[in-house]
């Protein structure tokens, strides 16, 4: 116990005169999920101050147009633009300053668009009505005139990801589909008359959707940006403990004082063991850390605070078990690398694959079948599932059990692993 | 003789190379004996050392160290030896006390006795004042006294030396050569590697010429010296023994 000690000291004792070692351990990760929530944030919640730009060509000029445009508006995640430099946007300067990158989107509605519209459903309802026989006898029968297809055109950048070109023209197809389907209910009302003041049709939807979020206790967990980047970010933090870990190790290969203990009576157990107690204190200060700068310093930026209804016990127990994980990987690359130039680039490599395949960046039910079976064999990935189980479905212990198991197997297979390289090494 | 290291037919091939780095090789060394290894580069000193201290595995053979094995009794065989490795093997961001409290506890050495251990040796070789300053800020003489300290602090029976001296200055080299011969005098056992022939000639008790994997010969250095024709010295007997061609690759 004694050795033990005294080796969690001085690894202790060489991170604290490592100054900048020791603020990139703890202020990386704070810059790093500051931004990222603070980016998604208003990548997602669009507000005013993070609109986005779109061009506008109205050739229309009537009621679908006025429509479209207001609902953009309303949504308040763009900036409707009908100008550029004192002068009206044609299609010709829309698509160039779109093409060029000025601009990531331009709308052209096309001339007749709301007139041809609404001649088409009156058309279209006339005939229906005169197949029930209920045709206005007194209307003098106009002769019915062709009608061709309106494209309302999109320009996007192409340095645009799919994600929101999909998002727009979904957005887009939404309202063009809700104006045709009022404009239809418009004209049947027109035909069918107004009996005794009532309305004929219930203009509302009759379906709607209802978001039900798991609860805690009374309280509803609501899922936000913050939610789901604290403890995906979190989990990135810990596992880059691998580079000063692994650097660590490298450095008493090369300083020779590797070669000293292995000469000493103390086991290599103790010597890990020091080095594994060390870093884990380490990563669950980050996580701490984290969890406090999600309650605390969010609000402060304008961003949703951390909810952390949620036991903060089983979060301690995800972490500890995270951070042996990320600790036994330091500890396998430390002992393979025998170089810093081996180990660090190596390491950070690493751990952005394992994040990524993971889910930190891209949700795995997003990710293609076989990359969802990768997925399965990353410890980021079983340490996200633990804690969005705890934080966003209020799972129990019996719960998280299959991920902490996987990680703690993890941990045990990667210092096995590298104990057993060490002792094959002497051997050569 | 009271043998404390019985080496048989040690050797040592590393995986993939052609050939022995020691071929099987026997030796027996006497307790409170300073053994010498002298051999040019690639001799095989060092993998010897190695293995004694129980760095590399052996390929063949055996050996025993008062009495005990790597095999059956590890942890009390590194009780009792000493390492001074050829490279400084501490923390350079470490004070030599800090690094000296580390390593020492590593030999089971606690709070009173480590103190006075670590004080004790300091002042012997000149670095008492010096004692909490970082390493990193040594020059290359005292850096090769506290890797000293950090071999002999825990009083081993048998110290293993790879070439304690090199690259010192005249006086620091003074200073561990004397506490080395006092140290031994107080009874350990000293395993030492040098390419210094006049230290090796003045330090050592008995001296093996080793190369190319083989002990050429061995003895007292007076011995030596009288078995080599016309050799007025050391140097004059390891050059008759292992050539005058240069050992770079």
């Amino acid at each position: 116990m004694h050795k033990l000690r005294m080796s969690i000291q001085k690894e202790l004792l060489l991170l604290r005169r490592d100054i900048g070692g020791v603020v990139i351990l703890f202020a990386m990760p704070l810059v790093l999920i500051l931004a990222v929530t603070l980016i998604q944030n208003a990548a997602y919640q669009r507000s005013g101050d993070s609109q986005i730009p779109i061009l506008i060509v109205d050739n229309d000029k009537g009621d679908v147009a006025k429509s479209v445009f207001e609902n953009m508006k309303d949504s308040h995640a763009f900036d409707l633009v009908t100008e550029i430099d004192g002068k009206p946007i044609t299609e010709t300067s829309a698509k160039n300053a779109v093409f060029s990158g000025k601009y990531q989107l331009a709308i052209v509605i096309p001339e007749n668009l709301s007139s041809d519209l609404q001649a088409k459903i009156d058309q279209n309802v006339e005939k229906i009505l005169l197949s029930f026989g209920l045709a206005d006898s007194l209307k003098p029968k106009v002769a019915e005139r062709i009608i061709t297809k309106k494209d309302v055109k999109l320009y996007f950048d192409p340095a645009v990801q799919m994600s929101f070109k999909n998002a727009v023209m979904n957005n887009i197809d939404k309202m063009i589909s809700k104006i045709e389907s009022q404009s239809i209910y418009a004209a049947f009302k027109e035909q069918l008359g107004d009996e005794a003041g009532t309305d004929p049709f219930e203009n509302q939807n009759f379906i709607a959707f209802k978001e039900i979020n798991p609860t805690v206790g009374n309280k509803e967990i609501k899922p936000n940006a913050v939610q789901h980047n604290v403890p995906a970010w979190t989990l990135f933090a810990m596992f880059f403990i691998v580079i000063p870990l692994s650097i660590n190790m490298v450095k008493e290969k090369n300083q020779g004082t590797f070669i000293r203990l292995r000469t000493n009576p103390v086991s290599s157990a103790v010597v890990i063991g020091g080095k594994t107690l060390t870093y884990l204190i380490i990563c669950m200060i980050q996580f701490y850390m984290m969890i406090a700068v999600g309650i605390w310093i969010f609000p402060l930026l304008g961003l949703p605070a951390l909810n952390v209804d949620a036991n903060l016990f089983m979060l301690t127990v995800v972490a500890l078990f995270s951070g042996l994980a990320a600790t036994g990987y330091g500890i396998l690359v430390g002992t393979i690398a025998k170089t810093q130039e081996q180990s660090a680039p190596f390491g950070a490599t690493s751990v952005i694959i394992l994040a990524a395949i993971g889910g930190v960046w891209v949700p795995v039910f997003a990710m293609p079948k076989f990359m969802q079976y990768v997925a399965m064999c990353s410890p980021m990935n079983w340490g996200l599932d633990a804690f969005y189980d705890v934080f966003l479905r209020n799972a129990s212990i019996m719960e998280i059990y299959p991920e902490i198991a996987l990680l703690f197997l993890f941990f045990v297979v990667t210092i096995t692993i590298a104990l057993l390289y060490d002792k094959k090494k002497r051997s050569v | 003789m009271d043998v404390i290291i019985d080496i048989h037919e040690l050797s040592k091939k590393y995986k993939g190379a052609e050939n022995y780095s020691v071929k099987p090789l026997s030796l027996q060394i006497a307790k409170g004996e300073v053994f010498g290894l002298l051999g040019p580069n690639g001799a095989g000193k060092t993998t010897l050392i190695s293995m004694l201290c129980g760095l590399l595995e052996p390929t063949s053979g055996a050996f025993a160290i008062d009495g005990k094995t790597y095999e059956s009794d590890e942890k009390e065989l590194k009780k009792i030896i000493g390492v001074v490795p050829q490279e400084y093997a501490l923390y350079p961001t470490l004070s030599a006390e800090e690094n000296l409290t580390y390593f020492g506890s590593m030999y089971g050495l606690k709070r009173k006795e480590l103190k006075t251990k670590i004080a004790e040796n300091l002042e012997r070789l000149g670095l008492t004042k010096f004692g909490s300053k970082r390493i990193d800020t040594y020059s290359g003489g005292m850096k090769r006294r506290i890797n000293l300290i950090a071999g002999i602090m825990h009083e081993p029976k048998v110290l293993f030396l790879d070439e304690p001296t090199v690259g010192v200055d005249v006086h620091s080299k003074n200073v561990i050569m004397e506490y080395l011969t006092e140290i031994n005098k107080r009874g350990t056992t000293i395993i030492y590697t040098s390419h210094h022939m006049t230290e090796a000639q003045d330090f050592c008790t008995r001296i093996a010429i080793v190369d190319r994997g083989v002990i050429y010969a061995q003895g007292t250095p007076s011995e030596l010296i009288a078995s080599t024709p016309d050799a007025r010295n050391l140097e004059d007997v390891f050059l008759s023994l292992t050539g005058k061609a240069l050992r770079d690759a």
